[in-house]
Order: C-alpha cells, then sequence, then structure tokens
C-alpha cells in the first residue's frame, strides 16, 4: 500500500529541524532511516501531515571519541555502528546487539537514533543502551539537554524525547577489555526478539568483577537486571555460579503475553538466556 | 511535488514526485524497470532489493526523495554487453528458482553478501540473505547458487567470469 499524502522537508542542521518540528506542530514526524516508519506509513497505521528528514544533516552521522565518551550520531546507520572500531573496542556489546537486528538491508537503512527513540520493547539496542549507562542527548528550541538511559526509556514506545525535541547523540562511556555477548532468541529470520539478554562482564583473574545486564522485551521498556548484576560480581565465571545469578533474571520485569509467548515462558527464557549470555561473554 | 535527481543503472534521472511515492514504485511505474518486483507489504520478503549507493536496501521502505542524488542498481543493472553477472549465471546453472518471484531480490542481497564476504560459508550465506523470503525452494538451491557465484567471483578466477563492475555490498 502506498503511504497517505504528506508534506516533506529536509532540513540541512539540527536547528532547522527542531524549527521544522516547531512549524510541523504535533501532527510532524521525524523520518531517521525509516525502517520501522516506512512500514507504518505504507499500512496507514499513521499520517503524519509532514515528514521530516533528518537524512541531510552530516553532524547526524558518525563515531567519534569524545573525552572519556565514545559518542555516537543518532542517524548512524546500524551497518556503520556494528563495522566501527570505536565501537568494537570499547562497546563491543552494542556492536553485538545490532548485528542480531532485522536484515542486512534494514541495518543499511535503520539507524541507532531511530531505534532508540522508537522505543519498541522487542527492539535490541534499548537493553545494551541501558545496561552500559548511555547518555541521550536531545536538542530542542532551548538548546540540548542529556538525559541518562535510565530516565530515557518511560514505557511502551515512548521516550524522554518531548514534542519538538530530536535525539541527536547517544554516548557511552568506555568499556575497554570488557567481555560482553547479546542472547537474542526469536524464531524464525528477521523475527523481533520474544526474549533477549544484554550482558557485558569486567573479569580480573577468573573472577567477575563488574557486571552488567540488560534485558529485552520483559517489560513496556528495557529492563535492568540489577539483582544478577549484584549476584555476579565477586563470583567466579563458571557456569553454576552464572546459572545462580541468572535466577534473579526476572526481579522488577513484567513481561508480556502475546502470541509469540506467555509471560512465565518469557520468564523462563528471561532466566537461560542470561545464564547463556553471561557465560558466553566470560568465554 | 519534490524534486528527484537519481542514477539508476548508469542512467541520469531528474523527476518530480510526491513526497509519498516509494522507491519502488518510481522504478517500476516512473522508469519501467519493472524486474524489481513488490512482494509483501511488511518489508519482509525483500523482493523489492535494490542497491543504493553500494548497499542493499528495500526499495518499498524508502521513499524515492530519499535517494535523492543517490545512485541506484537494479537487477536489470546488472548484465553487461549481453552477458549475464556471475551472480544470475550461478542462479541459473544451480536452479537456486522455481517460480522466479524472489529472484531479482535475492540476488541483488546476494551479491551486496559477497561485496562484505566473498567466501561465505553456509551459515554465512544464510544469515545474508536473511531479508529475503523464498517460498519455493527451501533455500537449497539458492545457498549453492550464492556459494558458486563467490568461487567464479574470486579474484584470481578466470576472466571472462570476474563480476562485472556493479556496486555490491557495504564498504
Amino acid at each position: 500500500m502506498i503511504p497517505a499524502k504528506f508534506d516533506y522537508v529536509r532540513p540541512s542542521s539540527v536547528e532547522d529541524a527542531v524549527e521544522a518540528l516547531r512549524q510541523g506542530g504535533e501532527d510532524a514526524k521525524i523520518l531517521a532511516g525509516g525502517q520501522s516508519l516506512l512500514p507504518v506509513l505504507r499500512l496507514r497505521l499513521a499520517a503524519p501531515s509532514v515528514i521530516i528528514d533528518l537524512g541531510g544533516i552530516p553532524e547526524l552521522r558518525g563515531v567519534r571519541e569524545d573525552g572519556d565518551r565514545i559518542a555516537i550520531g543518532a542517524m548512524t546507520p546500524h551497518h556503520d555502528v556494528m563495522r566501527d572500531d570505536l565501537v568494537k573496542q570499547h562497546v563491543a556489546l552494542l556492536g553485538q546487539a545490532t548485528e542480531t537486528v532485522a536484515d542486512p538491508q534494514v541495518r543499511h537503512r535503520g539507524t541507532l537514533g531511530g531505534a532508540l527513540a522508537h522505543a519498541d520493547p522487542a527492539g535490541d539496542l534499548g537493553a545494551p543502551a541501558l545496561a552500559l549507562d548511555a547518555e541521550f542527548v536531545i536538542a530542542g528550541s532551548s538548546g540540548r539537554r542529556t538525559v541518562s538511559a535510565a530516565e530515557f526509556f518511560v514505557d511502551y514506545f515512548t521516550t524522554a524525547i518531548g514534542e519538538g525535541e530530536i535525539l541527536t547523540e547517544i554516548r557511552f562511556p568506555r568499556y575497554t577489555g570488557w567481555k560482553s555477548h547479546y542472547e537474542k532468541f526469536n524464531r524464525t529470520a528477521q523475527a523481533w526478539s520474544m526474549v533477549a539478554v544484554a550482558a557485558a562482564l569486567k573479569v580480573d583473574g577468573g573472577t567477575i568483577s563488574e557486571a552488567r545486564v540488560g534485558l529485552t522485551n520483559m517489560g513496556t521498556t528495557p529492563i535492568r537486571a540489577t539483582g544478577v548484576e549484584q549476584a555476579l560480581v565477586g563470583q567466579p565465571a563458571t557456569a553454576d555460579a552464572v546459572r545462580a545469578a541468572a535466577e534473579r533474571a526476572t526481579e522488577g520485569t513484567a513481561a508480556p503475553s502475546d502470541a509469540d509467548a506467555a509471560a512465565d515462558y518469557r520468564e523462563h527464557l528471561a532466566r537461560v538466556l542470561t545464564g547463556r549470555a553471561v557465560l558466553a561473554a566470560a568465554g | 511535488m519534490a524534486e528527484v535527481r537519481v542514477t539508476v543503472d548508469g542512467v541520469n534521472y531528474a523527476d518530480d514526485v510526491e513526497p509519498r511515492t516509494l522507491l519502488v514504485q518510481y522504478l517500476r511505474e516512473r522508469l519501467g524497470k519493472t524486474g524489481t518486483l513488490v512482494g509483501c507489504d511488511t518489508s519482509n520478503c525483500g523482493a523489492c532489493t535494490v542497491h543504493l549507493n553500494g548497499q542493499s536496501v528495500k526499495s518499498c521502505s524508502v521513499l524515492a526523495v530519499q535517494a535523492d542524488g543517490g545512485e541506484v542498481t537494479t537487477i536489470e543493472g546488472l548484465a553487461r554487453d549481453g552477458k549475464l553477472h556471475p551472480m544470475q549465471e550461478a542462479f541459473n546453472e544451480c536452479h537456486g528458482l522455481q517460480c522466479g518471484y524472489c529472484t531479482p531480490g535475492m540476488i541483488m542481497a546476494a551479491i551486496d553478501l559477497l561485496g562484505d564476504n566473498p567466501d561465505p560459508d553456509e551459515q554465512e550465506v544464510r544469515e545474508g540473505i536473511e531479508g529475503n523470503l523464498c517460498r519455493c525452494t527451501g533455500y537449497q538451491n539458492i545457498v549453492r547458487a550464492v556459494q558458486s557465484a563467490a568461487q567464479k567471483m574470486r579474484p584470481g578466477a578466470a576472466a571472462e567470469q570476474a563480476p562485472a563492475p556493479v556496486a555490491g555490498g557495504g564498504n
């Protein structure tokens, strides 16, 4: 099907985009890579009056070092994120999760910022962003502000990005030398995660000294498995210790029941996949 | 209306289009490039896969205006001087199709894959064409065709079997 009619603007700066968004009012919609928005428009689940395409703003693309942070432009495509040397070296978990997103064609067009702003609870990039304490830079008419990952994810498809605001950059602390793995469970090619677990560990002499664990699709937002993190610290990276810690994976979760899986099955998956993710990370 | 200037299969075009025009619609209905097919309404099937600036994309999920200033290669731009691209030949030789509906997209995805990974193993081929659905073959001969093409396209393969100079894959 063909989308309903809309006006199209392609600003060349963030400031112009913010202004276009102000002029467009509440019927305006931001277009990043379009890999979620275009299908929604085609199915006529949305009919915005104006589309503001961020594809013409070079500032929003690319990965760079910024002091002690790795800064990724919101319009950086998944394909570029997962191949980037800075990401591989300092934020490997994000790259590993990105490799599992959809399929190669979608990864060529879809963007990190677009996926995070869309905030689908089954999306794969929220859990690593939350687990790794990412910061989100958001531009509006009064300038730019930064919010933590813990504040960014508010609810089902809802983030801290306000009306008239645009996500411009996602910043990560460096996890150089950490070990990580993203364990995704789905049944068919291209499918969304039924549940997935993002795990990053600092291992010193066989003992886990720091742990970060994020859960995909175990609630209306990505969820940090803090109970598992606490249980892992100080433990040897052995199967028994990891599986015992993984039993706490469902603490604080509110798994949905839907056509893919019932909540109790998702809880089972969260425990099993957490064990697998942590053991695979520990290598 | 918005203006779109693109190069498609080596030819420059400039057209006014409605912003809502999908790239696949523009290719098929305006340029007559009906070799690129539409298979689904959900961005799953990959039948509409083309290369945009050297990377595979689903042209049903790209607006024509987003391709402005870009270079598009479709299945119709692969053959050179009447000679099929090695990937097209391989699909022919290995019988990598039955009804053929998925074939143009499958071939475009497979060429992109080899651009990133010139010698993929079976699992890597299956993951590389994950965005393309085939409902006839069970994929067996498609995987064989891609691996056969990879052999032919390897540097050092016979000159007449070397790949045609089309965009293929990422960087």
